[in-house]
């Protein structure tokens, strides 16, 4: 077990360094657009993950970075993808960037459209079905994804066609400034029951809890050509993306206290009261975003304080993916600095 | 008169008419953060709504029949591909199908366009792609004191309105999709459009009605949001080269004023349309027809996004319409050869 856990602990440390290095490159102008981090998110992928054989394939969303780094996908390529170097060295030539990275050769599809995740593992269990393979198909997407019609009638699909698909729904709670359980009705557990789909919900900060589950979720998935729904608690410890306001109190209310302080001082509409109870509701709620960055919810200190005999282990892997991640970065940056020259 | 923001102007726009007409709401994902100021005022008329664009959209619809007035809210107006049944086979069909009796007085406002380095999910402007759909007028300010007005005129109609919000004019959108919280990038935002002069009470533009930014003899360029500013800076760098360009800024792309086209057409014999939508089977198409049914005698050219809109900024640049393209194209239509 201790080889397994240091594997586990390996693919989310890699994606963790990895993630962090776009994060400092974003924060410098080299990463262009919106960057979404799956930080909070290693354990549960990495237990789905680790337990894929050549094959498989995954659809994703617009988070879909561990998974790449994961899957093996080649880092400075996604990199360079990242940094919208329009090279062949990037995984898409530059012309899809993070929140549409793909991958022929892993069957590795991602789509920044909420819920699409769902009808592309779909077809991709149906052509590993049709091709009389084992290979099964893995959806990846969050929560809010689940009140997607198109999400939803996938699940269906993928029931009465009997496909072989996991459906991963990384739920921390929050899609952009929506808090989750204000806008889903029911449980989704039950909900993927009630499309005859199996399900079961897991604490996705533990690595090993969602691998030893996954271990046997996976082999009857092969094997019955069913779909399962894998539910797993996570969080995203940068928040919907990187800067986000709500992580920043000030942010916060500089955002949305100024407007809502405006608005007070105007006439009409509402009476006193009830727009003091309206703001503060909002505000409160969106103070309750930064739950999801406590140390007591990050997946790698939960592995670590679980196995404190493995501290030095621990350190050692920390240290050898640093440098890995180091060599990457210095990889990636000869091939951009070169096409600018 | 006064100044104000372009975000600023269309909230403020949309303040005043829910003052005055109870029958609005406003619905959506995040409205309950993006339009903050509106929930202090009026919490009971703000919807939010999950991640159920087919579901929300359609349920507008039928919303509007029932007496509501609803803004329905879309994060990008990329994502109205998951509702389109609900423009395309209802909020456009309901009023002739009804043997025009019930009209569907909905607004959907959303924000388009590329320049921010989002990729081609997240940046496209589809007005082509819904313009040729009977039944729904398409609305794209290129100034605060245009949205403002076309605000308060979408929330008069008695009929579909979409009203398209550019992200390169939002301070809101760039600050909040732009990234908050680092200043190592710049977009190129307009500033005669993020940021402008306001009348004090707002009044209702005319739908459908050009304005025309800039008076000239050679040749007329036509275009809408964005693209409007890159025209006009464009013009400044083809008046050094001694050609005058008359700039239309359309306002709204449907209806489309052709009639004022035609007569800027009809003074200078050359047309160059701008337009950030896909070039193919759209609005430049459209405008050449038309002049060319009515029996104007010009030349033409257009300049339009060809492909799915790269990732990489400096291949974006190049896709999107530019204030170089612009010159170049220019060039080409006032001598006949670059
Ligand atoms: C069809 C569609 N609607 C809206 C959006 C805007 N959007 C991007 S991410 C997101 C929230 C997604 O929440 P969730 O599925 O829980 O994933 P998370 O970001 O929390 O990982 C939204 C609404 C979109 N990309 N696509
Ligand atoms: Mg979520």
């Amino acid at each position: 077990m201790d080889a397994e856990v240091l594997h586990l602990y390996e693919l989310m440390v890699r994606s963790r360094f990895f993630e962090e290095l776009t994060k400092v490159l974003w924060e410098d102008g080299l990463i262009p657009g919106e960057l979404h981090l799956g930080i909070g998110t290693e354990a549960a992928i990495a237990g789905v993950v680790s337990n894929l054989i050549d094959g498989d394939a995954i659809a994703s969303d617009h988070r879909s970075t561990p998974e790449f780094i994961m899957r093996g996908v080649n880092p400075s390529s996604i990199l360079l993808e990242m940094m919208g170097h329009p090279g062949e060295e990037s995984l898409c030539a530059g012309l899809g960037g993070h929140m549409h990275l793909f991958s022929k050769e892993y069957l590795m599809a991602t789509s920044g459209i909420v819920g699409a995740s769902l009808p592309g593992a779909v077809g991709f269990a149906l052509a590993a079905k049709y091709k009389k393979t084992d290979n099964i198909a893995v959806s990846f997407s969050g929560e809010g994804s689940y009140n997607q019609g198109h999400a939803l009638e996938s699940l269906n699909l993928a029931s009465t066609l009997q496909l072989p698909v996991l459906f991963v729904c990384k739920d921390n709670g929050w899609s952009i400034t929506s808090k989750s359980s204000d806008f889903t009705g029911g449980n989704l557990v039950q909900r993927a029951n009630g499309f005859g789909i199996d399900g079961i919900s897991l604490n996705g900060l533990d690595v090993e809890e969602v691998y030893n589950a996954i271990q046997v979720i996976i082999p009857r998935i092969r094997k019955n050509k069913k779909p399962y729904f894998l539910h797993v608690l996570v969080t995203h410890r940068e928040g919907h993306f990187t800067t986000d306001p709500l992580l920043n109190p000030k942010d916060t209310l500089k955002k949305y206290g100024a407007s809502i302080t405006k608005s007070f001082l105007t006439p009409k509409g509402a009476n006193l009261g009830k727009r003091i109870k309206s703001v503060g509701t909002i505000l409160s709620s969106l103070m309750e975003f930064r739950k999801q960055v406590k140390s007591k919810n990050d997946p790698l200190y939960i592995t670590r304080r679980k196995h404190q005999e493995l501290a030095q282990e621990f350190d050692e892997v920390d240290q050898n993916i640093h440098r890995e991640i180091k060599k990457i970065l210095e990889r990636t940056l000869e091939i951009y600095g070169g096409k600018s020259k | 008169m006064k100044r104000m923001n372009f975000d600023e102007a269309i909230e403020n726009a949309i303040i005043q008419a829910m003052l005055e007409d109870d029958r609005i709401i406003i619905m959506g994902e995040d409205v309950h953060t993006n339009r903050s100021a509106l929930v202090a005022r009026f919490s009971d008329r703000i919807f939010p709504t999950p991640i159920s664009e087919a579901s929300f959209l359609g349920a507008g619809i039928t919303a509007a029949m029932a007496g509501l007035k609803p803004i329905v809210e879309l994060w990008m107006i990329d994502f109205i591909c998951v509702a389109f049944d609900a423009i395309v086979n209802h909020a456009t069909k309901v009023y002739d199908f009804s043997g025009k009796r019930w009209g569907v007085p909905l607004v959907i406002r959303a924000p388009c366009g590329g320049g921010l380095g989002d990729g081609g999910q997240h940046e496209q402007i589809l007005y082509g792609s819904i313009a040729s759909i009977p039944g729904i007028k398409i609305l794209l300010p290129s100034n605060p004191a245009d949205a403002g007005g076309l605000m308060l005129a979408a929330l008069q109609e008695k009929h579909p309105v979409i009203f398209l919000e550019h992200k390169l004019l939002s301070e809101q959108l760039l600050y909040y999709l732009g990234g908050s919280g680092r200043n190592t990038v710049k977009f190129d935002v307009p500033e005669n459009g993020i940021e402008g002069e306001v009348p004090d009470h707002w009044v209702p533009l005319e739908i459908g009605k050009l304005k025309v930014l800039k008076e000239g003899t050679d040749l007329t360029m036509v275009s809408a949001g964005v693209a409007v500013h890159r025209c006009m800076d464009a013009a400044i760098e083809l008046e050094k080269q001694n050609i005058s360009a008359e700039i239309l800024d359309l306002r709204t792309i449907v209806p489309l004023d052709i009639d004022n086209i035609a007569a800027s057409v009809q003074k200078t014999g050359k047309i160059l349309i701008v337009d950030e939508d896909y070039k193919q089977f759209g609005l430049s198409g459209e405008i050449a027809a038309s002049l060319l049914e009515r029996k104007l005698n010009f030349t033409y050219q257009r300049i339009g996004t060809e492909t799915t809109i790269p990732f990489s900024p400096q291949l974006e640049v190049k896709t999107l319409p530019s204030v170089e393209k612009i010159v170049s194209m220019s060039q080409f239509l006032f001598y006949g050869s670059h």
